[in-house]
C-alpha cells in the first residue's frame, strides 16, 4: 500500500483524487436532476419514481455509503489542500490584480464547497432522514416548498453549485491529465452548460413546486 | 524626441530576511520613457545614493529577457502588467506621467527574502537537481539526427524549454505552486525520445521535491499561464500529471 499512499500522498496526488470524486458528483447530480425532474409528471410521477429507487433496497446502501466515501475524501482533501495554500504565501501582496485566469468558480472553490456541504446536511436532514410513513414522498417535498425560506434557500444553493461546477467541470479533466488542443475549449464550453443545466435544472423545480403546491 | 515622466514609486524594503519590511514611497523624477523598469530603478538607486540613503536591492542579469534573474510584482502583477515580458523589457512608455507604482517582492513561503526585492529562488534549482537527468558518462555529445523527431514534437518541447525560471508562476499563483515551472522542465524532456528512459523517476522526484519545499497546490486557476514572461502553456501541466498517473501507478517505482 505505500505505493498507493505516496502517489496520491502528493500535491499531484491530491489533486487526482479533487478530480476522481469530483467527477463521480458530476455523475451522481446527472442522475439525481434525471430522477427529480419526473416532478414535472405530477404526484404519480414522482412517487413512482421515489417508490421504484428504494425497490433497489440494499443496491441503494451500497451508493449511499459510496457517496459518502467520496464526499468524505473530497472535503478532507480539500480543507487539507486550502490550509496548505494558505501557509504557502504567509505573507500577502498589498496590490493583487488578476492576470485574466481566475475566474469566479476557480477564486470560490474552498467557500462554494462549504456552502454545498452545509447544504447537503440541511437538505438530507429535510428529505432523507425524515419519517415518510404518513406522507408520499411528493407530500413531503410540496410541503417544504410551500415555505419561501425553503425555496429561496434551495434556488441558492443550486447557484452556488453552478459556480463550483463551473470550474470542477473542466478542472478535473485538466487534472486527469486530458488537456487536448483539439477538445479542451469544447470542455470548457461544456463546463459552463453543464453548470447551467444543474443550476437552472435543480434551481427552478423548488420554485415550479412552490406554484403547484 | 525623449518624453519624460515622473512617478511615485511604493517599494517594499526591507533590510533582512529577519527584519521587518515596509513600503517606502520615493519618487522618480525624468524618467525616459524609453527607458526599461530596472533602468528606472537604477536611476532611482543613482539619487537615493548621492542622497546617502541605502538603494533599492533588487536582482537583474543579462537585461534581455533570457535570463530569468529579474522580477518583482508591479502593481499586482508580476512582472508588470504586459503580456509575455519580464521586468528588464517592460518599458516606462506603459506608464503615464503622474502613476504611483507599487513594487512588491515575489511572494511565496519556499522564496526566503533576502532583501528587498531580492529573494532567493535557489529552491526552483533543487527541484531541477531532483530531477538530475545526466546520470552516467556518455561521452561526446552524438549525431544530432540519429533519432528522429518531428517538428511538432521538437517545438512542443522547445515551448516548455523556453522557461527561464524566473519564479513568476508561483508569484502570480493564488496558492504560491510552482506547478507550471515543474510542469515545464519536465514536459521538455518527458517530450524528447532522449528523455524517455528517466521520464517516471523524474516526475516522481521533481513532484516529490516541490511539494517538500512547501509550495502550493495547483487548482488550476490559471494565473501563472497569463502572466509567465515566456507564455508557457498550462497544457504542460496537464502533462506533467499525465507523466505523474504514468510513474505513479503504471511504473515498477515506488
Amino acid at each position: 500500500m505505500n505505493w498507493l499512499t505516496n502517489t496520491l500522498g502528493t500535491s499531484i496526488g491530491k489533486k487526482l483524487m479533487m478530480a476522481v470524486t469530483g467527477l463521480a458528483f458530476i455523475g451522481f447530480l446527472t442522475v439525481h436532476l434525471a430522477g427529480n425532474l419526473t416532478l414535472y409528471g405530477g404526484p404519480d410521477s414522482f412517487n413512482s419514481y421515489a417508490e421504484h429507487l428504494h425497490a433497489l433496497g440494499p443496491l441503494v446502501i451500497i451508493f449511499e455509503w459510496g457517496l459518502m466515501l467520496l464526499a468524505l475524501v473530497h472535503i478532507l482533501t480539500g480543507t487539507f489542500l486550502y490550509f496548505q495554500n494558505l501557509a504557502a504565501r504567509p505573507l500577502r501582496y498589498s496590490v493583487n490584480k488578476r492576470g485574466g485566469g481566475r475566474t469566479l468558480g476557480s477564486a470560490t472553490m474552498p467557500y462554494t464547497g462549504v456552502l454545498i456541504l452545509l447544504f447537503v446536511i440541511f437538505h438530507l436532514a429535510n428529505f432523507r432522514f425524515i419519517d415518510a410513513s404518513h406522507a408520499s414522498l411528493f407530500q413531503v417535498v410540496s410541503g417544504a416548498f410551500a415555505h419561501p425560506l425553503y425555496v429561496g434557500i434551495y434556488v441558492f444553493a443550486m447557484a452556488v453549485v453552478a459556480i463550483h461546477v463551473s470550474h470542477g467541470f473542466w478542472s478535473l479533466f485538466q487534472s486527469l491529465g486530458l488537456n487536448h488542443p483539439k477538445y479542451m475549449p469544447f470542455l470548457r464550453g461544456l463546463g459552463i452548460v453543464v453548470s447551467l443545466i444543474f443550476g437552472l435544472g435543480f434551481g427552478f423545480l423548488p420554485i415550479y413546486i412552490s406554484f403547484i403546491a | 524626441m525623449t518624453r519624460t515622466i515622473n512617478l511615485t514609486l511604493k517599494v517594499w524594503r526591507q533590510p533582512a530576511a529577519a527584519a521587518k519590511g515596509r513600503f517606502e514611497t520615493l519618487h522618480a523624477t525624468n524618467i525616459s520613457t524609453d527607458m526599461s523598469f530596472l533602468e528606472m530603478l537604477d536611476v532611482v538607486n543613482e539619487q537615493l545614493t548621492l542622497d546617502g540613503k541605502e538603494p533599492i536591492a533588487f536582482d537583474s542579469d543579462c537585461r534581455e529577457g533570457i535570463c530569468g534573474q529579474c522580477g518583482a510584482v508591479i502593481n499586482g502583477h508580476p512582472h508588470g502588467a504586459e503580456k509575455g515580458t519580464t521586468l528588464c523589457q517592460l518599458h516606462m512608455r506603459h506608464f503615464q506621467n503622474g502613476d504611483t507604482i507599487v513594487v512588491e517582492p515575489f511572494r511565496a513561503r519556499a522564496f526566503k527574502l533576502h532583501k528587498d526585492l531580492i529573494i532567493d529562488r535557489s529552491p526552483l534549482d533543487q527541484i531541477i537537481q531532483a530531477g538530475g537527468y545526466i546520470s552516467v558518462h556518455t561521452g561526446g555529445a552524438p549525431e544530432a539526427n540519429t533519432i528522429p523527431i518531428s517538428e511538432d514534437r521538437a517545438e512542443l518541447a522547445m515551448d516548455a524549454a523556453a522557461c527561464i525560471g524566473c519564479g513568476a508562476c508561483v508569484a502570480a499563483c493564488p496558492n504560491a505552486s510552482a506547478m507550471l515551472f515543474v510542469s515545464a522542465k519536465i514536459s521538455h524532456l518527458a517530450l524528447l525520445p532522449q528523455g524517455r528512459p528517466e521520464a517516471a523517476r523524474r516526475a516522481l522526484s521533481m513532484v516529490r521535491k516541490m511539494d517538500e519545499l512547501c509550495f502550493g497546490n495547483c487548482s488550476n486557476e490559471r494565473e501563472c499561464e497569463a502572466e509567465c514572461p515566456k507564455e508557457i502553456s498550462i497544457a504542460n501541466i496537464a502533462r506533467m500529471n499525465r507523466e505523474y498517473i504514468k510513474a505513479g501507478f503504471f511504473s515498477a517505482l515506488k
